[in-house]
């Protein structure tokens, strides 16, 4: 169990003064000055020591995509971009960093903007999290006031600019290139890559983009070295997670983990186990909703880190864990997820936009068992037909949800048809259509 | 593709608008103004919600934005319609979001809704109630699924639902009052009922 | 050059090319919807989908990918074919099954691809979506159903046309496209629309349920519309000319058309001179061609060759003109004018009046300077070249302008309306000097007015004081907007030495008046007694003011040759036949001439086509717009200090209905009456 002392997000639970004296206390904006004198260069090279891995979704190493960006600033500036849109079903870690641990951030975006030559930061935030972006809000003007960041920053002699802009109801700006397009004013929609927004980013310079939590810790790890981060966890797995854990358990919460702790621990012990018990388990989505579906069998020994759950055929996408106890439909829990993917859809390339309402409404149907045996393979190739052939990933994160179910629950489909084939023989007439 | 709707023939944007306006647009380098298009429709909407008591975004403020912002309009059209965030059509008072994505369902979204339902009137998505104190909009998951099931009046996320709680919640609108948001089960954040089990030390600080 | 391999076949590539690219050099063919060459890429159909060795191991979008050296693609291996096949079916599943009513049927992007890679069978059984259509005009007509969602209009309209009008609103599978708030679109480009729309979503209004591309006989020919000279398509079944669509031609109009080219064709079935007529007490009677050209013979009978005048109109062939030069040649005048507008051009140097600059040219251009013209509605298709370049230089090339303001599609530093400015152009002077390759557009109403000549001077005097002559760079451009024009001064449709102009053939000026096929003068201004012969094919002002009016053919109806305001040569071909006893023109003058005892020397068009080359040796370079710098800055006669200082007018008030062909149209007609509320909207 990781103990309180290698706890990064302090204020998890707002606690304690999210405000500047608090983060203060804390241990934020120490020596910020000094890191900052280490130079571009060393800094990269420490996160990439630290082993940290995108806590976004995709886990990308942070410091390998910090080293991407241009060493030299030409003649377009450099930007970080920093994204706050967080809307993956079963996530909200990136809340609470926003609501209580603000400086993290706003010292995370400082240090991560002068280790890429960005003079200016933005965080984009999601819409819907309006009382988030106030906070913020202040906390970036408490900095600003402060001195911390602004001209000069922290005495550093690098300015820097940090801004706040609010998404509007669209959980595909949490991709970066639609992120991208929205900031400057556009629809959400992705952008085809190559170029890669290290070339090619926000008002067509050089950016990069990074999750709320791979920006606030990186912080800690510089004050604390590279080295601590990387002995917590597992081999290129490492350091400390924030952990969501949501649905049928008996105290949802949020809590910050070691990577590779045991999914059957991480329940029990935090959020108070299943309801009714380990046994009453059905299955857990283990990263949010974009990842397979993994039964109680794989439940019981799988360790909640990138490559161990690669390994299971799943993910660790967010660290969201959405628990299901057998009570659960899980045809509907799954059809659920469709009806979000086909709402949220850009719409922009075809396989996604026409493939995402075909897989809702055949799963809608599934629900209800009003299909044929034989449609579950056709639905299992329609995903098959929308992952890997979109502009973005969203196709993908549609068709594996589909992909885990009937992987791993074929037989409840099958039975869930017969069911409304037996139920429909004894009825005069059938339902009528959707 | 635009519903007919009664649509108001003139916007201009009041003073307190403007100058919010001001400090959106020193946000963005010179020639980037349209990087505003969200935040200007978030202060028209705002603006109308002062003005009119429903926030949302008529065509003429959307052609206001774009005047603004050296947009051509269907720029701007096609923002507004794309985020789910800006209303193209009147709201009642109170715009109850219903979460009921897979996290929410799980913990009894169901509920919510239905409560919903019966406290207003409402039987479909996107309806207003007969006394134009509530629209109802089902939405996808808002990003609190740790304190599930959520209802989102207006900005405010009201956590840990149940059909009680939603009953009294919308009760208590009707009065006039505004109860604080967050969990309506008296959690601290997303801590476990009953409190943290975590970070009980003393804070630390190296 | 990278080279890349395609299917085993390695081509040689330019840097900066995408990988649809390389495989049409490797001849393999892509199929795609949404990449067009001549838009920006969107990557969005997911039809293009290639296997790439040593890329991401998923099928990529080729036309959205860069080619690099040494890269290895495969077009047709097993991932491509399931990878399009699945984007095929989806494609498919909410489009509806209407082929057998639906216009693009036949020429259908989606239908023919449809065939190597759609099923035999759905396996879609959900209620298929349905959009409802929008109103773009009298020209486009959707059928928003079938749309695809390629995005090809929105970019055609945002890039090309420069009326950023159309949109992708909402989203995911309710993504619609269209104008949101429901109105006509504004470009004289809207046809285009049409031919880039891969499916039938955005059809042919006038066109409708017409006729199947199958059922067509097709003739390459030149628009005559405007002076652009437009590379054309005829499409005709039987006597009818169905439909014209654009050819591509990268030198004039690359593949795009103006909405008057394209649709004023039914102005061609309409008010058409189908039989000689002569007037008789003051009355048009119907008549044989041996009683029309009695007529005409007994009225010129005697009369001196100083009081016949001759006047070629703005859509007439080079060869018909030449006839009748000759003709009028034959009865000793020298009343010849080309110019109905009475425009200030000067033939003593080609390029005095020519676009020197050529079309394609202007992509070259980094400052223009526009000269009572409006382009926009005088040449859209020069219009839209000048917008691509303007585009190309990030929107930051000067385009100054002295005339009324008008609304175009690229940004104007508008001087103000007076040609005094010509004589300084203020601090403006100093951005054209600064360009390394400054150009100036002179409109026809900067030479019709009576100090025509003096601005031609003003405005060529402005070219050389502003580097815009040099060895290799002529930034010297008249933009005609009659198609007639240049053929016309080229071969010399000019007064003679003792000839007058069309001002001193009016008001009684001669006694006979030949008009051919101009329309455009006021008949009040011709000489009461003066005896007037129209010679064309439409009912027009020319015609109602006529004592004897001999059929002629329209552009579709005959051979001819037009000279586009570069100065380039084109020939245009017989489609149908002209209705009734009408006639090719030159046949007409020819057998005129034979009537009258002054038999015209050719019997073929080729001979007069080779009378024209001796004439003139440009008519020999066919197709051709050599650029050319210019050595002998000396400029044309007029006195550059006699500017006036009345605002310019420009020539066109209703872009829709501008010559007999488009007066005579009703979808011009109704594109007027739908334009002109709307404009007069914008200009609150």
């Amino acid at each position: 169990m990781l103990s309180d002392r290698d706890r990064i997000f302090t204020n998890l639970y707002g606690l304690h003064d999210w405000g500047l004296d608090g983060a203060r206390a804390r241990g934020d904006w120490d020596g910020t000055a000094a890191i900052l004198a280490r130079g571009p260069d060393a800094i990269v090279e420490e996160m990439k020591s630290s082993g940290l891995r995108g806590r976004g979704g995709a886990g990308f190493p942070t410091g390998m995509k910090w080293s991407f960006m241009p060493k030299q600033v030409g003649d377009r500036p450099h930007y970080l971009i920093v994204n706050a849109d967080e809307s993956e079903p079963g996530t909200c870690k990136d809340r609470d960093i926003l609501r209580n641990d603000p400086h993290k951030l706003v010292e995370g975006c400082l240090i991560a903007s002068f280790a890429m030559r960005a003079h200016a930061c933005y965080i984009y935030i999601r819409g819907e999290f309006a009382a988030e972006a106030k906070r913020l809000q202040a906390a970036i003007d408490q900095a600003y006031a402060a001195g911390l960041i602004g001209r000069n920053a922290c005495g550093s002699g690098w300015d820097f600019d940090l801004y706040l802009h609010r998404g509007a109801g669209a959980y595909i700006c949490g991709e970066e290139t639609a992120l991208l397009e929205s900031l400057e004013g556009k629809k959400g929609m992705p952008r085809l890559k190559p170029p890669f927004p290290a070339a090619v980013g926000l008002y067509g310079c050089p950016s990069t983009v990074n999750n709320v939590e791979s920006i606030a810790v990186a912080p800690t790890i510089l004050r604390r070295g590279p080295a601590w981060f990387s002995a917590l966890g597992r081999p290129k797995n490492t350091g400390t997670k924030l952990f969501c854990i949501s649905g049928h358990v008996n105290k949802p919460c949020n809590v910050e983990e070691e990577l590779g702790i045991p999914l059957r621990e991480l329940i029990d012990r935090y959020a108070g186990g299943v309801r009714g018990g380990w046994d009453n388990l059905l299955a857990v989505i283990p990263g949010g909703a974009s990842v397979p579906v993994i039964p109680k069998s794989v439940c019981d020994t799988v360790l909640m880190d990138f490559d161990s759950l690669r390994d299971v055929r799943s993910g660790l996408g967010t660290a969201a864990v959405i628990v299901m106890d057998r009570s659960t439909d899980i045809i509907r829990a799954i059809a659920r997820l469709s009806q979000f993917y086909k709402h949220e859809s850009c719409g922009q390339c075809t396989p996604c936009r026409e493939g995402t309402g075909w897989m809702m409404r055949v799963m809608n149907r599934m629900v209800q068992g009003r299909a044929e045996p034989e449609e579950i393979d056709t639905l299992e190739q329609v995903t098959r037909q929308v992952e890997g052939h979109t502009i973005c990933a969203l196709g993908d994160a549609a068709a594996w949800p589909i992909q885990g179910l009937i992987r791993h629950f074929r037989p409840v489909i099958e039975d869930r048809i017969a069911q409304y084939k037996a139920g429909r023989a004894a009825r005069p007439l059938p339902l009528a259509a959707e | 593709m635009a519903e007919e709707i009664e649509q108001p023939v003139h916007f201009a944007f009041d003073a307190e608008s403007e100058a919010e306006i001001a400090t959106h647009l020193a946000k963005y380098p010179p020639g980037r103004q349209a990087s505003a298009v969200i935040p200007l429709l978030y202060v028209v909407q705002a603006q109308m919600k002062r003005s009119t008591g429903s926030a949302w975004v008529p065509r003429v403020a959307m052609d206001a934005v774009a005047a603004r912002l050296g947009m051509p309009p269907i720029r701007v059209y096609e923002v507004a319609t794309f985020y789910l965030m800006f209303n193209t059509r009147p709201i009642g008072k109170f715009h109850l979001q219903v979460c009921t994505t897979t996290p929410c369902w799980l913990r009894g979204s169901d509920e919510v809704t239905a409560a919903c339902r019966k406290a207003t009137g409402i039987k479909a998505w996107g309806e207003t109630s007969a006394d134009g104190m509530f629209t109802m909009t089902e939405v996808e998951c808002v990003g609190a699924c740790v304190n599930a099931p959520i209802l989102q009046v207006d900005d405010d996320f009201y956590e840990d639902m149940d059909a009680a709680r939603t009953e009294a919640l919308l009760a208590a609108l009707r009065r006039g009052e505004r109860p604080p948001a967050g969990s309506m089960a008296g959690r601290q954040g997303s801590a476990p009922e009953g409190g943290p089990t975590t970070l009980l030390e003393p804070t630390v600080a190296e | 050059m990278p080279k890349v391999t395609v299917d085993g076949i390695t081509v040689e590539v330019p840097a900066g090319s995408n990988v649809l690219q390389a495989c049409e050099l490797a001849g393999k063919e892509i199929p795609r919807f949404c990449y067009h060459e001549r838009l920006s890429v969107a990557g969005n159909c997911r039809m293009c989908l290639v296997e790439i060795e040593k890329a991401p191991p998923k099928p990529i979008s080729s036309c959205s990918y860069p080619v690099a050296d040494g890269m290895v693609v495969h077009t047709d291996s097993p991932m491509v074919r399931a990878a399009r096949r699945g984007v095929m079916e989806f494609l498919l599943i909410n489009h509806p099954l209407d082929c057998p009513i639906c216009d693009q049927g036949g020429e259908c992007d989606l239908q023919d691809q449809a065939v190597g890679y759609g099923m035999d069978h759905t396996r879609y059984g959900e209620n298929k979506r349905a959009v409802k259509d929008k109103y773009l005009g009298p020209l486009v007509k959707t059928v928003m159903t079938r749309c695809i969602h390629c995005t090809r209009c929105i970019r055609f309209a945002a890039e090309v046309a420069g009326t950023p009008e159309l949109g992708a609103t909402a989203r995911g599978e309710s993504m619609e496209v269209g104008t949101y708030i429901e109105h006509a679109l504004t470009s004289e480009l809207s046809g285009n629309l049409i031919d880039i729309c891969p499916v039938g979503a955005l059809t042919s209004k006038p066109y409708a349920f017409v006729a199947r591309p199958w059922e067509l006989r097709k003739t390459d020919s030149i628009d005559v519309l405007d002076a652009t000279g437009a590379n054309i398509r005829i499409d005709a079944r039987g006597p009818e000319v169905l439909r014209i669509l654009p050819r591509v031609n990268d030198d004039v109009n690359e593949e795009w058309l103006g909405d008057k080219s394209r649709f004023a064709i039914d102005g061609l079935r309409r008010k058409r001179l189908d039989s000689c007529w002569v007037r008789r007490d003051s009355k048009l009677h119907r008549a044989s061609w041996a009683e029309a050209f009695d007529a005409i013979a007994a009225r010129i009978d005697g009369v001196h060759g100083d009081r016949i005048g001759a006047v070629a109109g703005d859509l007439c062939d080079a060869e018909s003109m030449l006839a009748l030069r000759d003709l009028m040649a034959t009865l000793g005048s020298q009343n010849l004018d080309c110019r109905q507008d009475g425009a200030a051009l000067d033939a003593s140097r080609r390029d005095f009046y020519l676009f020197n600059t050529t079309i394609a040219g202007i992509e070259e251009a980094d400052a223009i300077l526009l000269v009572g013209t409006n382009p926009r509605h005088e040449a859209p298709l020069i219009n839209a070249r000048i917008r691509k370049r303007w585009l190309a230089t990030g929107a930051h090339m000067p385009i100054l302008g002295i005339g009324p303001e008008v609304p175009l599609t690229y940004d104007v530093r508008w001087l103000g309306n007076t040609p005094r400015l010509l004589n300084d152009l203020g601090d403006a002077a100093g951005l054209l000097r600064d360009a390394k390759r400054p150009m100036l557009v002179l409109g026809q109403g900067a030479l019709r007015r009576p100090d025509g000549a003096a601005i031609l001077a003003a405005a060529w005097r402005v070219a050389t004081d502003h580097g815009m002559l040099t060895g290799d760079w002529h930034g010297f451009n008249v933009l005609h907007t009659a198609a007639a024009r240049v053929g016309g001064m080229d071969l010399g449709f000019l007064p003679g030495p003792r000839g007058k102009p069309l001002a001193g053939m009016l008001d009684g000026g001669v006694e006979v008046l030949w008009l051919l096929g101009a329309d455009e003068i006021a008949p009040e201004r011709i000489g009461r007694n003066t005896f007037v012969i129209y010679q064309g094919h439409h009912g027009d002002r020319g015609a109602a003011r006529a004592d004897v009016i001999l059929p002629g053919a329209a552009y579709t109806e005959k051979n001819g040759t037009y000279v586009n305001t570069e100065g380039r040569v084109q020939r245009g071909f017989f489609a149908t036949y002209p209705p009734g006893q009408a006639r090719e023109d030159w046949k007409i003058l020819r057998a005129f001439s034979d009537r009258i005892g002054r038999r015209l020397p050719y019997d073929t068009i080729e001979a007069l086509r080779a009378r024209l080359e001796q004439i003139n040796p440009v008519f020999a370079r066919l197709d051709a717009s050599p650029r050319f710098g210019i050595s002998d800055p000396a400029g044309p006669a007029g006195d550059p200090a006699a500017v006036g200082d009345a605002a310019f007018a420009l020539p066109i008030e209703s872009y829709y209905q501008t010559d007999p062909i488009s007066r005579a149209s009703p979808t011009m007609a109704e594109c007027t009456t739908t334009y002109r509320p709307v404009a007069a909207v914008a200009a609150e």
